[in-house]
């Protein structure tokens, strides 16, 4: 076993060598521009362009022609909110999202917001899901978008998006997702979830930093989308600037191979997901799964350990790459605001712990980090004045915290 | 982020970790901090009535690294001062000690307040006014 044991897929994959054997040629010998449209050099980077596209329309049941690359789902993000507002301003100023979504997202509403748009932020329910009702009744005739994610970067939890299109679609309010977490990881499909525009990440599926894409319907309805980005007129006059071959490739690799072996994948990553937490939820006392089990991403465990400060945790699991809900681990010192908005309490919000299992981690690893998780948590325990206060039958509800 | 090496000390090897009796007269108890703040610490005094110095001092703590530190380290510092000596350790010398990063000198502060409500428990325990102004001292 290789220390330390990498299980923070949903931060960031390692690069698949398959896939940085399909970039390196653009590295080096077929360094052309794409758009370099008069000698053989372009027209090479054109096709492998081209490749690409098919392969990331592919993974999303998508048209090639369908797909803009950007830097990443950070740039998708921002394109597709800020984009759609300034193309369709005219026909109404309201768009919804949830409390739950990256805060790429929620930071674009919030600048929207400043240019006198309406956002709604829809709450979720104590599973990580929005309801529906809610969705249907915040939509106004002003209403031009929606944004919700597909699968959440912390607890993992897949929103009804196939609904949420349906109900977009009977309105006539375009349908954007962040599916950042979950194209690779579970099937996709824009066609039969009625997406309208759809965010992509390469280095979230054993792809390259730095690349992605921005799926825009081209047909029923034909979205258009004020670009962000002027220049060249790239991507369909949607995003200026001289492609990212090599980049572009690895996207394009890392869909071809993930969408290849998913199924298979997505079985072997749940049975690990479940060993691990049927492991730590018996050993352990007092431990919680945030979010929906069942509507869950197959490699995402999401615990709250009560008692013991995220952190603290970490530490006691240097060689062990996760990551933590904790305010101690952020740079704003607030708790996870995804964990907070299940209503699961600040203190719990502390005690998290996120998961994220990948392609490289094997059985071995997985009985690890379980068995270092629950030493650590029993150490820390014994440290912790509220495990020990709650065990002596005080309700730390009721108690009078000198809050500092 | 890295810790200093006295951090990890502390945090691998935590000096002082327990309770004494809370009911007992010549024992102080300070808990300090909340839950949905991420800290909570609980920092526990017995003192020699007679000579009014420290025996022995425990502590719990729920936090980060840092917060488990400066209260380990403050039972360490503790032990074998008096009351009133007790009293003048400050947040600044926690921090110098640990070499805590400025986003950790929170945890510094919980621990000076945790030693002064430890020890204003046991003055009002023992009928004797506090001589600082009083720290809140949570429900115990």
């Amino acid at each position: 076993m290789q220390m330390p044991i990498y299980m923070d897929n949903h931060a960031t994959t390692p690069l698949d060598p398959r896939v940085l054997d399909a970039m390196m040629p653009f590295f080096k010998d077929q360094f052309g521009n794409a758009a370099s449209r008069n000698h053989a050099f372009g027209w090479q980077a054109e096709e492998a362009v081209e490749t690409a596209r098919k392969q990331v329309a592919s993974i999303i049941g998508a048209n090639a022609k369908e797909i803009v690359f950007t830097s990443g789902a950070t740039e998708s993000n921002n394109l597709a909110l800020k984009g759609v507002a300034e193309m369709y301003g005219e026909r109404g100023n309201h768009i919804i999202t949830a409390a739950t979504e990256h805060k790429c997202v929620l930071d674009s509403t919030k600048k929207l917001e400043k240019h006198g748009y309406r956002i709604t932020y829809l709450p979720v329910m104590a599973d990580g899901l929005v309801d529906l009702d809610m969705l249907r009744e915040s939509m106004t005739d002003k209403t031009i978008l929606v944004s919700l994610m597909y699968a959440n970067n912390e607890i993992g939890v897949i929103q009804p998006v196939r609904e949420i299109g349906k109900l977009c679609k009977e309105r006539g309010v375009l349908f954007h997702t962040d599916a950042t977490q979950a194209v690779g990881k579970i099937p996709v499909n824009v066609i039969s979830d009625n997406v309208d525009l759809l965010s992509i990440s390469a280095h979230k599926m054993y792809g390259p930093k730095g690349v992605g894409a921005l799926y825009v319907r081209r047909k029923s309805p034909r979205v258009q989308l004020t670009a962000q980005m002027d220049g060249g007129g790239h991507e369909r006059g949607m995003r200026s600037g001289t492609l990212n071959v090599p980049g572009i490739v690895g996207l394009g690799s890392a869909c071809h191979f993930a969408a290849a072996e998913m199924a298979e994948e997505a079985k072997r990553l749940r049975y690990l997901r479940d060993k691990l937490k049927d492991r730590l939820l018996s050993e352990l006392d007092e431990t919680y799964v945030n979010g929906s089990m069942e509507h869950r991403l197959p490699n995402n465990l999401n615990i709250s350990f009560a008692y013991v400060e995220g952190e603290s945790l970490l530490m006691g699991v240097t060689d062990i790459a996760v990551s933590s809900g904790s305010a101690c681990t952020s740079a704003t010192l607030e708790p996870s605001y995804v964990l907070k908005a299940l209503g699961a309490g600040d203190d719990l919000a502390h005690s998290s712990i996120r998961y994220g299992i990948g392609r490289f981690n094997t059985e071995q690893e997985v009985d690890y980090v379980a068995e270092k998780t629950i030493a650590v948590v029993k150490k820390l325990r014994e440290l912790s004045p509220l495990y020990e206060m709650v065990k002596e039958g005080i309700d730390l509800t009721k108690v009078q915290w000198t809050a500092h | 982020m890295a810790y200093s090496d006295k951090v990890l000390d502390h945090y691998n090897n935590p000096r002082n970790v327990g309770s004494l009796d809370k009911g007992s007269a010549n024992v102080g108890t300070g808990i300090v901090g909340a839950p949905e703040c991420g800290d909570v610490m609980k920092l526990q005094v017995r003192v020699t009535e007679a000579t009014g110095i420290i025996e022995e001092a425990k502590f719990k703590t729920f936090g980060c690294g840092s917060a488990i530190a400066s209260s380990s380290l403050a039972t360490e510092w503790l032990k074998g001062k008096t009351v009133d000596e007790a009293l003048s350790i400050k947040n600044t010398d926690i921090v110098t000690e640990l070499s805590l990063p400025p986003v950790k000198i929170h945890c510094s502060v919980l621990a000076e307040d945790a030693i002064k409500a430890a020890i204003d428990d046991y003055k009002k325990k023992q009928g004797v006014p506090a001589a600082e102004p009083a720290v809140e001292v949570g429900a115990h």
